[in-house]
């Protein structure tokens, strides 16, 4: 027996029928097709499918569809607002926080909230702030450069 | 003026637009109109007899369409192939052990995680519901785990006529390691783990595949480093002809070297879908890639050093047990013997060299290149074993490298052990790297932090590396089963915009952004006007792929080649319309003249229309601007460096920390600074998760207790401190770029570096050596262990005193 969700996702109102173990990262990705939102374990480790619910970073391979039914949800898809590209993706295209490209989507949502909370994060905040996603490729320095330069360029230090 | 605008600029990265907008396209992302998904039935045991599959329950189930047993598909698929076997000459006269390696097991299971059945379900779900009701009997057999106990009498056999589990004992040696040990003032040994890593790659691999059976052309959609040598293969395991194969490799989340092989899930996949007519899809979750995923180094080395008691080192000796896993993956046997025994010269002058190396059969998942591969080991054993050295005879680690250092040399220095590095300057990195570092205020701070009861160590790391896979003929005559050249097409459009293809395979690397800026400095286009295209083996003739650090080196050289003969027709093309001789025009910045005619001038996007419109081309010239070239280098490239890395441990718990890390690396020439930075970032830490944390652990019995991200420790951003880097430049003349590679540089050095701080932290305590990772447990009993000798030696000394 299927579970009614209602669910606003990067500003879209969806009402839909889901088997009640569907995951929020399953929904997304098969049900609205923004596959933007990747995923990477199944251990809510990776935090590739980090997106914002309600305004707060979740993993979304770690809640279940019908737990976020009546939430506003923001993908990587969201991000960009009229083409304008939001400064946390100028900033890692600016500082080369990307490698192969897999854990970025997750990576900048969980760099929003913490520019977010705290428009001006010292390194260690921000390497704090990052622990729930995993990089393989960028050994982190760049996307901390990034996450810096987002800052300064959004007004913090 | 000069065309080489953009070489060695820092130009942002073409691939990001679409991957920080969510439009990056993983296989996952694919869909195809009436998709079926697999999932595979994987052995819980390390070693079993199968007795029976009974496939009927999940036959049954909801959803499912099919279920195939390794019975079922045996007469499509083949062994998967070995696709290096070592040479006899270098394995004792003994061919070496191959054994068949079915892509479903049939008959027994080797390690946790050998599929022996798949099971196609109308949704992902419905498919992994149904694996849970085969029921499969088996019988466990003795399992063995660790390579050493492997080739140990009363070991379980793993393969079938294997004696003691070895698939070889390879050799190589130099001058007389014997001789120089036994004339040297000093030998010291040591036992050196190197131990198992997953790779973790952040996309894990994923497949899908089509098949129309009106024309029998079967595409697979596959996350692959070497997607033309995956359609050559799995056309000779399945007999599926290889015209009739389009493989594609989309965007690629990571690598790391175990994306590099053709594996047992294409085969299957990409069988099923014909034999289904349907498209099938199967994603591999991070739990099975864990298991069904190769993994990284494993070795077990015995090592001997020797020289003299003022600082020249003699000779080096080291027999491995290098664990290869349940089966031989595509490039397994070379990993362990041809990339870690021909690098066991390091950037020193020693002459005597022994190494030899048992390749062993466990029950594990199978051992392949991880990024590395090979090199990490080797750099492991020369770069500690050389510390350990110095400690012995009193001296520092720095003056004792540069006292062994090869002097510095442009044009190809012949080592001892048979191969030709091609250019080096291994006293001016170190020198860099000095420079930045300032050792002396280093010391004195290590000093004044001891009495605090802090302790800092400093480690070093002078590694040299064997890239730009490769000349084909040299691989080959050591045992390769394919070639290693790359190709490239330039395709000049009439109005002058360019198509490059290329036969590497990048997964993050920023090919598309390299590449496209040599092609725009050398043509005087912009670089909005070049479109790199790579992976997928019906746009592009046959390519080799991305490993090694080749890209550049051998798929940059490739691109140049080709980029030189449209130049040359083109300026056939422009002489012919400007009435002179194609020798007196110059290309330049886009713009073909003559000198000391100005008036006479070309633009490019004139020329390029000119070539397809023909109605001026010189007698006999064909119409058409694009060029195809291979290049086959004619010797393999070697980066070097210093890495130096500063470890603090906390004395209490045992805790060791990263907290400085400096990198000189010279690669060469290099065309975008900014990326070839990153590459060294991500390799650093994927060293410095080796060093520090990462470990693949096994129990006797066969079990992964290390099998998910909770339980094998991928370092986080708060592991890592932020790097500092910076280059030497000696440009090598294995090709007319200058450029060595730099995907692996980092996870080269870095284990070693940090192994090596840590030491020097410990050695006031007496400690010399120690194994990874640095776990704050090991460390603190290493510590507490170290304060009890101390104690015990004194109390004596205090004996003898009285």
């Amino acid at each position: 027996m299927n579970v009614e969700v209602t669910i606003t996702v990067n500003g879209t109102a969806h009402r839909l029928s889901v088997p009640p173990r569907t995951l929020l990262s399953t929904l997304l990705r098969d049900e609205l097709d923004l596959t933007g939102t990747h995923v990477g374990c199944d251990t809510s480790s990776c935090g590739a499918c980090t997106v914002l619910v309600d305004g707060d970073a979740t993993k979304s391979c770690t809640m279940f569809a019908a737990q976020a039914d009546g939430s506003s949800v923001t993908t990587v898809e969201g991000l960009a607002s009229n083409g304008e590209l939001h400064p946390i993706q100028e900033a890692f295209r600016e500082k080369h926080g990307l490698q192969c490209g897999f854990c970025t989507p997750g990576m900048m949502i969980t760099a929003v909230q913490i520019l977010e909370r705290n428009p001006s994060p010292s390194e260690a905040e921000i390497r704090s702030g990052l622990r729930g996603n995993l990089c393989r490729c960028t050994g982190y320095h760049n996307i901390v450069a990034a996450v810096q330069h987002a800052a300064a360029n959004s007004g913090g230090d | 003026m000069t065309t080489d605008t953009l070489i060695g600029q820092e130009v942002t990265r073409v691939e990001d637009q679409a991957l920080i907008t969510g439009r990056g396209q993983y296989v996952d992302d694919l869909r195809l109109p009436g998709l079926l998904h697999l999932a595979l039935v994987r052995s819980p045991y390390g070693h079993a007899k199968i007795n029976r599959i009974d496939v009927s329950a999940a036959a049954n189930a909801p959803g499912v369409v099919s279920v195939f047993t390794g019975a079922d598909l045996a007469e499509q698929l083949g062994s998967l192939p070995a696709g290096w076997v070592l040479i006899p000459e270098q394995t004792g006269g003994e061919p070496m052990a191959t054994p068949d390696h079915p892509p479903l097991a049939i008959e027994k299971v080797r390690y946790v995680g050998d599929a022996v059945a798949a099971v196609v379900a109308s949704s992902p779900a419905a498919a992994s519901d149904a694996v849970a009701l085969v029921d499969v009997d088996y019988e466990p057999l003795p399992a063995v785990t660790d390579a050493e106990q492997a080739t140990m009498e009363g070991a379980p056999e793993i393969h079938e006529g294997v004696a003691n589990n070895k698939s070889f004992d390879w050799t190589v040696a130099a001058g007389d390691y014997d001789a120089a040990a036994a004339e040297a003032d000093v030998v010291v040994k040591e036992r050196i783990v190197n131990q198992r890593l997953i790779p973790n790659p952040m996309e894990p691999r994923g497949i899908m595949a089509d098949y129309n059976a009106g024309t029998e052309q079967l595409t697979i959609w596959t996350s692959t480093q070497i997607p033309h040598l995956v359609r050559l293969l799995f056309a000779l395991v399945t007999g599926h002809p290889e015209h009739k194969v389009r493989v594609i490799a989309p965007d690629v989340g990571g690598g790391f070297g175990c994306k590099l092989y053709l594996y047992a899930e294409e085969v299957i996949v990409g069988i099923i879908a014909k034999q289904l007519e349907k498209p099938v899809k199967w994603i591999e979750s991070r739990t099975e890639n864990y298991v069904a995923t190769t993994h990284g180094r494993d070795h077990i080395a015995d090592a001997e050093i020797c020289g003299t008691s003022d600082g020249i080192v003699t000779g080096l000796k080291v027999h491995v047990y290098a664990n290869l896993g349940g089966y031989l993956s595509t490039f397994a046997p070379a990993i362990p013997t041809i990339l870690f025994g021909l690098m066991l010269g390091g950037c020193y002058k020693f002459e005597n060299l022994s190494c030899t190396v048992a390749g062993v059969f466990t029950n594990t998942t199978p051992v392949d290149a991880y990024r590395g591969a090979g090199r990490p080991e080797a750099t492991y054993v020369v770069e500690r074993m050389m510390e350990r050295y110095a400690h012995e005879i009193g001296r520092d680690v720095i003056g004792v490298r540069r006292r062994n250092f090869i002097r510095p040399f442009r044009r190809g220095h012949d080592m001892p052990i048979g191969v030709t590095y091609d250019s080096g300057n291994y006293q001016g990195a170190l020198g860099a790297a000095l420079d930045m570092f300032d050792y002396q205020a280093f010391r004195q701070e290590q000093r004044d932090a001891r009495r605090e009861g802090k302790l800092l160590g400093v480690g070093f790391s002078t590694y040299i590396e064997i890239c730009g896979m490769a000349p084909s003929a040299v691989a080959g005559a050591l045992g390769a089963g394919a070639g290693l050249w790359e190709s490239s097409t330039v395709r000049v459009h009439p109005t002058g915009t360019v198509t490059v293809f290329t036969g590497t395979s990048p997964h993050g690397q920023g090919h598309e952004t390299t590449l496209a800026q040599i092609t725009s400095s050398r043509l005087g286009i912009p670089m909005e006007n070049v479109e790199v295209v790579h992976g997928d083996t019906e746009r592009h003739q046959f390519g080799t792929g991305t490993f090694g650090s080749r890209s550049l080196a051998v798929g940059g050289e490739a691109l140049m080649m080709s980029l030189d003969k449209v130049i040359e027709k083109a300026k056939e093309i422009a002489a012919h319309e400007m009435g002179v001789d194609a020798k007196q025009v110059v290309f330049e910045n886009g713009t073909f003249y003559v000198e000391d005619i100005q008036e006479r001038e070309i633009p490019w996007g004139d020329v390029a229309l000119g070539a397809y419109w023909a109605k001026n081309l010189p007698d006999g010239l064909e119409p058409g601007l694009e060029a195809v070239s291979f290049f086959d280098p004619q010797n393999f490239t070697w980066p070097f460096g210093t890495h130096i890395a500063v470890v603090e441990i906390d004395e209490m718990t045992g805790e060791t920390s990263l907290v400085r890390y400096v990198a000189i690396d010279d690669v060469g020439n290099v065309i975008n600074p900014m990326i070839v930075d990153g590459m060294v970032h991500g390799g650093i830490a994927q060293g410095a998760g080796q060093a520090l944390q990462e470990a693949a652990v096994y129990s006797d019995d066969g079990q992964l207790l290390t099998g998910s991200m909770m339980d094998y420790a991928v370092p986080t951003a708060e592991d890592m401190p932020s790097f500092e880097t910076g280059r030497t430049v000696t440009p090598t003349i294995v090709n007319s770029l200058g450029a060595k590679g730099a995907g692996e540089t980092g996870t080269i050095a870095a284990s070693p570096a940090i192994v090596n701080a840590a030491v020097d932290a410990l050695k006031h305590l007496g400690v010399t050596h120690l194994n990874m990772p640095l776990s704050a447990e090991k460390m603190w009993r290493t510590i507490q262990d170290a304060k009890e000798a101390r104690r015990a030696r004194r109390s004596a000394a205090a004996r003898r005193g009285n």
